[in-house]
Order: C-alpha cells, then structure tokens, then sequence
C-alpha cells in the first residue's frame, strides 16, 4: 500500500461523535414479540381500537413472512424475540405537559446532539418533534404552526386526536402487506411524526424530526405520516443518531408521504445512526421503507438523503406518481467507511400522463464498505410521455472497498424517455498529491474532492442542513486518507 | 535556495536517479533536458513529495532546510510549486474555491492573515487577464472539460496567486500548440524575479525559445551528463539525444 493510500484510510477512520449514552430510568418492556406485548404496547399508548386491530392484523400477518434476502449484504440472523418493542423515559403519570416535565437528562441529552428543545434556545424557523428510544419527548412551534391549520405532533398524539385522517392514510401508501419490515413496523412501531398541511398552506417553516436510540437491546420502530394537502407545501427533514453498543440495534420505520393536487413534499434526510466500530462490531440496521404518492395531478415529491451511519443501510425512497403531470426526485449521497454496508437508492413508478423523474446517487465507499445503488425505474402503459433521467456514481476511497449498481427498467409505454449515466471513480493519488502540491493538508483535500462530488445533492438540502451535511460528510470521512 | 547532492532515487528497487547534483540560486532559471525515461520527471516529483520514491542517498537542502524530512502540503507551503505535466481534474470543486484554499493555506503558514473573498476575486480578476483566460475558468470545475492548453494555463495561474519561490514546470509545453505555448511562456516570464527560481524539464528546445534560461543540464540514465548554457539546448535541438546514447559523453 503507498503512502497516499494509507493517508486516505487514516482520515476515513474518526470517532463517532455522537455515542454516548444518557443515563435514565426508563419503562423498557422485556425483550420478546408476542401478541401480548402488542396489547400492551397499544395499551401504554392510550391507542383507540381500530389501532390495537390493526397492529394485531399486520403481526398475524408478519408472522407468516421471511426475511428478505435479496439485498447486497452480508447479516447474521437477527432474533426479533432478543429485542425490546418499548423503552421511554420514565415520565409522570399522565405525561409530560411542558418542557419542565421532562427528564433533565434528555433534555441534555438533544442540547448535546445541537438540538435545543427550550424555548429560548429553539433554533429560529424550524420546528421540531424529538422522539427518544419508543416516545416522542417535546415537539416545538406546534401552537404557532397550529395557527396556519399545519397540524405537526407525535404519531402517537395524531392517533388519539385526529383518527379519521389516521384511517384514511395509514398504510395507505406502505400496506402492512409490503414487506417484511413494513409488516413488522405496522405491528410495533411506537412513535415518529405527524404532519398534515391543509389546503393551499406553504408551511411556514421547516419541520424537522430528530430521531435518538439511547436505550440498549431496543429496536426503535418509527412511523412517519405526511398529507400535503391540494395546493399545500411543506419541508420536512429528520437526523438520527445512537450511542455507540457493541449489539446492533435494529432500527425500522416506514414513512409514508402524499401529496394531493399541485401539492409539494420535500423530505430530507441526514442519517447518522452509529455506524459499528472500527472492525464492524455493533452500530444500527436501518432497515427503512420510505415511499411516497404523487396522488394529485401536478404534485411533486422530492427526497434528499445523506446517509452516513448505520452498519447496514437498507431503504429505498420512492415515488409512485399517479397524478397526471406529477414530478418524483431522489437526491442521495450514500457514505459508507469501515465494515459499514449499504443498499440503496429508488424506485420510480410512472403511472400518470407526463410524469417526470430524476435520479441522482452518489455512492462513497472507503475503508472496507460495500456501497450499492439499487434503483427502479418503471413505465406503466397508462404513462404517456413519462420522463426519467438517472445518474449514478460511484467515489471509491482506497483499494479494498467495493461499489454496486443495480438498475431496473421496466418500460411498457413506447413513448416514455429514460436516460442513465454512471460513473465510478477512484480518489486518485494523483489528485491527493496535487492538493497537497497547492498546500492543502490531505484530510481537506479529502473532504475538498468528497464535497464536490457529492455537490449536485447538496444544493438540494435545505439550507441549514446543507452545511451540517458537509461538516459531517467530512467527519465521516476523516482518517480515511492518511 | 536549492541545493541536490549526490541524490540517488529508486522506484521499486529500480535505480532512477543515480547521483544527482545540482546548484539552483534565487533569480535562475535551469532547465533540465533529457531523452524519455532519462529520470526527469522523478527528479520533480522528488522535489515536489510525491509518494511512491524511496530517497537511497543523498541531500536536498531547499533555503537551508532539509526539503526530504517535508510533508508534500509543508513543501508546497515553504514555496515549493509543481506544474504539473498531466494536471488532474476534480469534479465539483470550483477553480476558486481551490485557489482560495491553496492561496490562504500558504499564507497562514507563513502567519498571514487569510485573505477574504473580495479580496481574493479582485486578486484572482488581475491575474487571469494575463493568462488570456476568461473569468468564466474561475467558476468552472478544476482543469474539468478543460483542454490540453486550458489545463497548463490553469496550472500557471495557480503558479501566478501561490507567488512560489521555487517554480518547478513538469513539461509544460507537452500537448500546446504554438500559440497557447507564447500565452504560457509569457505568463512564466512575468513571474521572474531575482527572488525566485525556476526548474524546466522538457523534452523539447521549443519552449526554451521563449524563456531563455540560464542553464541547461543534461540529464541521462539517472545522471546529469552535460551542463552548459542556453546554445546546449540548441545543440541538442539539431544533435537529439542519441550522442548520448552511444556514450559520446564529455561531461
């Protein structure tokens, strides 16, 4: 190995800044999954009936299901009777009222995570639901978003207060049949956010959802549910992190999105679960379905990822465009240093008339990571004039990391338009030595070519995230070159 | 400000460079010619700090210091610059943003106050206009689409913001046709000063019409066989190489 090359593993390798672990007394369920603790978990949630049915329905259902094993990946056998479907901070009898009635801990816990909960401190234009381990903990601005009819609250506070839009949309978009983890998700999940955005209301600042998994031997099961009404907008972006535990800890949400006529959603991610140590011991499963409805004709989807976390990374965002003139997106960047795994990417289904959508990967492996693009792109006969352009690349870091891609098209209708590039390059020692000749330090060069890569997906972030997505890209990435 | 002794380069085990010496003063301008494989790229890549070399003997003391114990990026920071003979592209990063990062790294190891972005775009303006490069390069990606001419013009404006002291040009005339050779020679000819020097390797006498050097070295199989002034060169330019071939070598 050249000097250049160990330069570059050494700056891949860093800390993961965000491992510690809060100290609390929590309700934690006992590990295992039956339909008992399904009872129960309907029950400590204060959840109508038609939700305990459901649960039940999809465990039934789960219950006859396989894990999938298509995906390019290498996993030990995980035993759904080892977790625990539960774990919240402890709280008073019927919850917390204010901020005042939370742990002090969590409450640290986020102002150490860069995300002050209390009032003085909360960050100007963006609200925020921060949901610790199995509970939603503090969801702030929700009175002055509530002023513009934008209803933004816990899933779990959605399902007590608003069940006709609950009945309406759940599962509407991810049935509990899809998969596997969908099936699972729809049996336990716990809590994540709720936004609905009436008719021909932009929202008038960013929704953001701040996923924590402090507790061990839990799984965090999130549900996220967002109706963008007729002629509505909304931004909306979510952050992970966990601390760092030798077990892997699984994590799998669903997040449904629908957007009704000349209605837009843009959902942006900045995932940071603990990726495993060093050697590959521990870090998350994210095992994530994500898929969203262009319902309306005229509507539009967009989703912007960065995942720089989690050992294995398994989600594919995606987009069904049903109205006629409706315009899907994907935008990732997908970093993937150490033993980290990742299979991900999109799926496109045109449906309507005139449908539109872009694709755009960038796939960055280093040290010993896989890093797969898997993407669908599929043309129904119904979809005149449906567009598509993707483009793939793939950044290599170092020589013992690997890139996939796997494309899928499926195009039933002569007219449609589809177009796909890819590239896969290597961070050359040739472009290393030249920073460093112009006198910039390996570790910013790294990051200098790593952000130019991935420039295209970054001017699609919200402008807040744009720079924290940086900083931690180069994080990611520190002490891969060296 | 350079001084090579005895320098002895292997590249896996292979003999480069056999024994080089070489005297550079501030305000000089040597060029090092040679036959291909003759080592003249190795001996700026030594200077430089490319990795993949491995130094089996000898000294290079650059401004009294001691240039081999210098990191690439510290070299390049203490005023030692490359151009190079196949510049590389960086998707993405801008030609401005890199200048900037380059120019304020320099300055802050020399303590300097890094230079903000007016300053710098008003900075960067004057010096493209004698480069005859259009200010649209400065937003472009690096050397990205760029090119033969495009990339060595980059490579000299670069040369133009870091203000080197010890300027060495891999075959900068490689890949230029005759005009965009004038608008490169005169961009180096504008940087002379009796503070800085400049190391030219060739191959060709061409580019050698347009800067006229001090000295020229010969360089073959490892070692510099000939030194003389600016005729060598066009001796060499009617002779070629092959009298040094044949071991007709007085040096």
């Amino acid at each position: 190995m050249s000097d250049s090359t160990q330069e570059i593993n050494q700056i891949i390798n860093q800390e993961y800044k965000q491992g510690f672990v809060t100290v609390l007394e929590t309700d934690t369920f006992a590990p295992g999954l039956n339909e008992a603790v399904i009872h129960q978990l309907s029950a400590i949630k204060n959840e109508p009936d038609f939700m305990l049915a459901y649960r039940l329905h999809a465990f039934r259902h789960w219950q006859t299901l396989t894990p999938p094993t298509w995906a390019q990946v290498t996993i030990d056998a995980i035993d759904y009777q080892a977790i625990s479907y539960y774990s919240a901070p402890k709280r008073k009898e019927d919850g917390p009222k204010s901020l005042a009635d939370i742990d002090p801990e969590v409450l640290a816990a986020y102002k150490k995570l860069g995300i002050p909960l209390d009032e003085q401190e909360r960050l100007a234009g963006i609200a925020i639901d921060a949901v610790f381990d199995s509970v939603s903990v503090a969801t702030t601005f929700k009175g002055k978003l509530k002023e513009v009819g934008v209803i933004f609250c816990p899933i779990s506070e959605a399902l007590r207060d608003y069940p006709e839009l609950i009945k309406t949309y759940l599962g509407s978009v991810v049935p509990h049949t899809d998969n596997f983890f969908a099936a699972l998700n729809a049996a336990v999940f716990t809590d994540g956010s709720f936004v609905y955005i009436p008719k021909g209301v932009r929202c008038p600042m960013e929704l953001s959802t701040y996923f924590r998994i402090n507790a061990a031997n839990t799984g965090q099961f999130e549900r996220t549910l967002i109706i963008a009404d007729e002629g509505s907008h909304v931004s909306y972006l979510e952050g992970c992190t966990a601390p760092m535990r030798d077990e892997n800890q699984l994590h799998a949400a669903v997040v449904e999105l629908i957007a009704l006529r000349d209605a837009t959603i843009k959902y942006s991610t900045v995932q940071n679960w603990y990726p495993g140590d060093k050697q590959g011991k521990g870090g998350i499963y994210n095992f994530v379905t994500k898929r969203a409805e262009c319902r309306g004709d005229n509507s539009k989807v967009s989703w912007t990822q960065v995942e720089t976390g989690s050992a294995i990374t398994w989600k594919y965002p995606s987009c069904v465009l049903l109205g006629n003139n409706s315009v899907g997106e994907f935008y990732s960047v997908a970093v993937t240093n150490n033993y980290q795994q990742a299979d991900t990417g999109t799926k496109m289904i045109h449906i309507g008339k005139n449908t539109r959508s872009t694709i755009v990967s960038k796939g960055i492996s280093a040290g010993h990571a896989q890093n797969t693009y898997r993407g669908l792109v599929k043309v129904l006969k119904s979809a005149e004039n449906a567009r598509n352009y993707t483009q793939c690349d793939s950044l290599l870091v170092g020589d013992q990391c690997g890139a996939h891609t796997f494309p899928y098209l499926e195009v039933k209708q002569p007219s449609a338009q589809i177009e796909h590039e890819a590239t896969t390059a290597k961070i050359g020692e040739e472009q290393l030595f030249f920073c460093q000749q112009r006198g910039l330090s390996a570790e910013d060069a790294v990051s200098m070519i790593v952000n130019g890569f991935c420039k295209e997906v970054f001017k699609e972030l919200p402008m807040e995230f744009a720079v924290e997505a940086q900083a931690l890209l180069g994080l990611s990435l520190e002490g891969s070159v060296g | 400000m350079l001084s090579i002794k005895n320098l002895t380069v292997n590249i896996n085990e292979k003999v480069i460079l056999n024994g080089i010496n070489l005297e550079v003063n501030a305000g000089e301008i040597h060029a090092i010619m040679g036959p291909n494989g003759s080592g003249k790229s190795t001996l700026s890549h030594v200077l430089s700090g490319k990795p993949g070399y491995q130094i089996t003997g000898g000294t290079i003391q650059y401004k009294g210091k001691n240039l081999v114990d210098m990191a690439p990026e510290i070299r390049a920071r203490e005023g030692v610059f490359l151009a190079f003979q196949y510049p590389v592209e960086i998707p993405g990063v801008s030609n401005v943003y890199l200048l900037k990062a380059a120019l304020n790294a320099v300055r802050k190891h020399q303590g300097l106050d890094e230079v903000d972005a007016m300053d710098f775009l008003s900075l960067v303006k004057a010096k493209i206009k004698t480069l005859d490069m259009d200010e649209k390069f400065l937003y472009r990606a690096v050397n990205e689409g760029f090119s033969g001419g495009e990339k060595k013009r980059n490579e000299i404006l670069q040369m133009a913001i870091l203000e080197p002291a010890l300027c060495i040009l891999d075959e900068t005339d490689s890949g230029l046709d005759i005009d965009a050779l004038k608008v490169v020679a005169e961009g180096i000819n504008a940087l002379r000063s009796s503070e800085r020097a400049f190391i030219m390797v060739t191959h060709y006498q061409r580019l050698l019409d347009y800067i006229k050097p001090d000295y020229v070295h010969v360089l073959a199989h490892g070692q510099i066989v000939k030194s003389g002034g600016a005729d060598l060169a066009l001796a060499l330019e009617k002779e070629g190489y092959g009298w040094l071939e044949q071991g007709q070598v007085s040096a």
